[in-house]
């Protein structure tokens, strides 16, 4: 019985996974395929892609063109449940709603969470992302270099399917052969994109996105992926030709009900259910890391949300994977006689360096583009090429007044008409109605461009989450977390130069920039926009300074373990979620060796 | 807009017409709704595969005569031509009427805009030619579109109804681009299933030199 409620959940399990995302679903599926008992509990309900998925709805079909509103931010469509920036009786304190000390903490109440809706971007940290601090003196180093990740990122690339290319980039690495599926051919506006780049000698390459643009191996991965595990084999076999692939139509955003893209629900979860080894319960927010006499984590409490009592669940290993704040958060709350600050939190460390990503974007009018004949550029839902970062050597020579570098996520094409498509055209059409607007709107429809830059943040003391000091709880009575922000001067320049490089690209395409802001203190996104937050248990190699260890194992408590985005000491520009797998599947295997060896 | 202007506005509107008050009026606004009534919206849950209808997460607002403005308007901005058919046609009235009944800030924050901004209508048709907007000639009603369609041209005192038509430009724009006969209009092919997405033509690539 796959799903449980605290009456059918086993008296003990070999470890509890708290959180169902993309941590807690890639430490569930290790630990299961190899053998383990493991309870994953999931504050959200329950959730079935297969079914639940709006695949082809028109915009028309949806409440206000489907727009996005406080309780659906991303649109109507958007997967997310019970999600956002704001959740309904969980609420949040932060010390200001100014623009660049504010904190906005988005959050999913859904089994999956956030991997349901996310961007699907999977990129590889670089060797130089894993140790900056020895490159330019700031932030941190982690415990492990490239090297000791790389298995991990052919792992999870060879499991969830990620398309993209080998184009040998400085810090920009590549995968070994048979790990990546082809990438989406381009559409028109790509092309314009790419030779107008070269021309600024700005790289213009496939980008990299868990999409199937073909079905996986599935005799060859699976063997690739647990060599002397004949079950675990043939379940991966049997899911992988269970997977269809892209059918180039209808936004990634809204999950996959055909399973081609990567979410945890339709990739993670369904193989390590099939071994029998899984129990799910849904409707389980946790609060408590609860400790035993002998400094050894015995489980956890949480709060059963469809009937509101307080439970207990017991294991020999606690591995928390609630994403990087709420797992900070579990475990300031997680106070006890030895632990007065929090559990783990010897180093007083723990809600430390919060990091988002710097997002600052410019869209333009290209009228190269315009009038252009009908096409379906639906493609894999945009992200066919991207820009990596391409300026290593001016940064390092101290050309540039930022220390760390960032990505260009861009796209154009004659995507799926909707409420903003005919909208705040004045500043081309000098505000025609009737018959000269439709003619206009056929004119530009599909000539917008749009560069996103996606860069990297220095951890720093000013950037934190704490239990609240004025004691607010949210609606089960769990303290709540407060966020401190700041960005330094790395952060708002780096923002500013992506303005202006996004506006030299767009007039290098004869087009031009709706809105340039050159004030980087204006022009980046308030933190927590892009979604991209890790810190808050960092790992490292001195337990003075850092939470956990390269294995992710708390140095405190030797059998709690956290595998999320709180680990990361340092938040490279290359969005994080291959990188939270990579880190969750070695954390996994070193577990398994420990109870292996009754270590655990 | 905020209150304050909301309410100078509003004042400024209705003294502009009282001869025609009654007549033309029932298009203007009073102050209790210029909020919708309460309601929850759909929450943060809703049945994303089912279809839904107008009206059925918060009751539909406007009047039979704001309605009927809203068809003009909309169709004097989106017309039927040789492509396709008119804004109010394709339920673009609808959208609107949802639209300024939602429960949501954005929305909120355009009712009051789109309300004043019929009654201002109507209280210039009143004061050109003694009509309501809607019972105006075609001639009468774009002379006075054309004054206020564009806000970077529109005379200081008209600033406030042009930018009330650039927001109704753009809810029209929202609804008609948003249904089948909008895509039919651009010449939208996709949202189809593919088994191979083949990219850019490469003769069309050709053409703008860019292979």
């Amino acid at each position: 019985m796959p799903f449980v409620t605290p009456k059918s959940q086993q008296r003990t399990y070999d470890v509890i996974v708290v959180g169902s995302g993309a941590a807690g679903g890639q430490t569930a599926y290790t630990l299961c395929m190899e053998g383990a008992r493991v309870l994953m509990l999931e504050a959200g309900r329950r959730y079935r892609p297969e079914s639940e998925t709006p695949m082809f709805q028109t915009p028309d079909l949806a409440p206000l063109g489907g727009v996005g509103t406080p309780q659906k931010p991303f649109g109507f469509y958007d997967a997310t449940i019970d999600g956002g920036w704001q959740v309904p009786g969980e609420p949040y304190v932060r010390t200001t709603e100014d623009h660049g000390g504010r904190f906005d903490w988005w959050r999913a109440r859904m089994l999956g969470g956030r991997t349901n809706h996310w961007g699907r971007i999977s990129l590889r940290n670089g060797p130089y992302d894993l140790k900056p601090r020895s490159r330019d003196g700031l932030g941190f180093d982690w415990p492990i270099s490239y090297a000791d990740v790389a298995p991990y990122y052919d792992k999870v690339e060879l499991l969830i399917g990620v398309y993209g290319s080998n184009e040998g980039l400085e810090n920009t690495p590549n995968s070994p052969p048979g790990c990546l599926l082809p990438p989406p051919r381009p559409i028109v506006s790509d092309y314009l994109i790419a030779q107008r780049a070269r021309r600024l000698g700005i790289p213009a390459i496939p980008g990299h996105r868990a999409v199937l643009t073909r079905a996986l191996d599935h005799t060859r991965n699976p063997r690739r992926l647990h060599p002397d595990n004949g079950k675990a084999q043939k379940i991966l076999a049997a899911d992988m030709q269970s997977r269809a692939p892209c059918l180039w139509a209808t936004p990634c955003g809204r999950g996959c009900s055909i399973r081609a893209n990567y979410q945890s629900t339709t990739v993670h979860l369904p193989p390590a259910l099939a071994t029998g080894n899984l129990d799910i319960a849904t409707d389980a927010m946790v609060y408590e890391v609860t400790l035993g006499p002998d400094g050894h984590a015995t489980g956890v409490s949480f709060v059963d949300r469809t009937t509101g009592r307080h439970e207990h669940a017991s294991a020999r290993v606690v591995v928390l994977a609630a994403s990087a704040c709420e797992s900070a958060r579990i475990l300031l709350n997680s106070k006890s006689a030895h632990f007065p600050d929090g559990l783990a939190n010897s180093s007083g460390k723990v809600g430390r360096y919060l990091m988002d990503t710097v997002g600052s974007d410019v869209s333009g009018q290209v009228p190269l583009l315009e009038s252009l004949p009908p096409l379906n550029e639906d493609a894999a839902d945009g992200h066919q090429l991207y820009t990596p970062w391409w300026l290593y050597r001016e940064q390092l020579a101290g050309k540039l007044g930022f220390a760390r570098g960032y990505h260009i996520e861009f796209g154009g094409g004659k995507r799926m008409p909707g409420p903003g498509t005919g909208a705040g055209l004045e500043w081309l059409t000098g505000g025609s109605y009737g018959a000269k607007f439709k003619q206009d709107v056929r004119r530009y429809y599909g000539s917008f461009v749009y560069f996103s830059g996606r860069g990297e943040m220095i951890p720093n003391e000013n950037s934190y989450c704490e239990i609240d000091p004025g004691g607010v709880k949210d609606k089960w009575g769990i303290p709540v977390l407060r966020f401190h922000w700041k960005w330094s001067e790395h952060e708002t320049r780096q923002a500013a130069h992506m303005q202006r490089t996004f506006a030299d690209l767009i007039e290098a395409m004869g087009g031009k920039p709706e809105k340039v802001e050159t004030d980087g203190a204006k022009a980046i996104a308030p933190g927590g926009l892009i979604i991209h937050e890790v810190g808050g248990a960092i790992m490292g190699a001195d337990p003075r300074v850092s939470v956990t260890n390269q294995w992710c194992q708390t140095w405190d408590v030797p059998n709690l373990f956290v595998t999320d985005g709180a680990v990361f000491a340092s938040n490279a520009d290359k969005n994080p979620t291959l990188t939270i797998m990579a880190i969750a599947w070695r954390a996994s295997d070193h577990i398994l060796g420990r109870m292996r060896r009754k270590e655990l | 807009m905020d209150r304050r202007t909301t309410i100078k506005w509003m004042l400024a509107a209705s003294a502009a017409w009282p001869a025609r008050r009654a007549a033309a009026g029932e298009a203007a606004p009073g102050a209790a709704l210029l909020r919708p009534p309460a309601a929850p919206g759909y929450g943060a849950d809703p049945d994303l595969v089912t279809s839904h209808k107008r009206g059925e997460f918060w009751p539909l607002t406007l009047s039979a005569a704001q309605r009927r403005l809203a068809a003009v308007l909309s169709d004097l901005i989106i017309p039927a031509d040789e492509h396709s058919p008119s804004a109010s046609s394709v339920g673009v009235v609808d959208f609107i009427d949802e639209w300024v009944s939602a429960p949501y800030p954005t929305q909120q924050r355009d009712r009051p805009i789109v309300l004043n901004g019929f009654a201002w209508l109507d209280a210039e048709g009143a004061r050109r030619a003694g009509k309501a907007f809607a019972d105006l000639e075609t001639a009468g009603q774009t002379a006075i579109c054309d004054e206020i369609a564009s806000a970077a041209r529109a005379q200081p005192e008209r600033r406030d109804a042009a930018r009330f038509f650039a927001l109704y430009r753009d809810l029209t724009a929202a609804a008609f681009y948003s249904s089948a006969a909008g895509r039919a209009d651009l010449g939208y092919i996709g949202n189809v299933p593919l088994t191979k997405f083949e990219g850019a033509p490469p003769e069309l690539l050709k053409k703008l030199n860019l292979i």
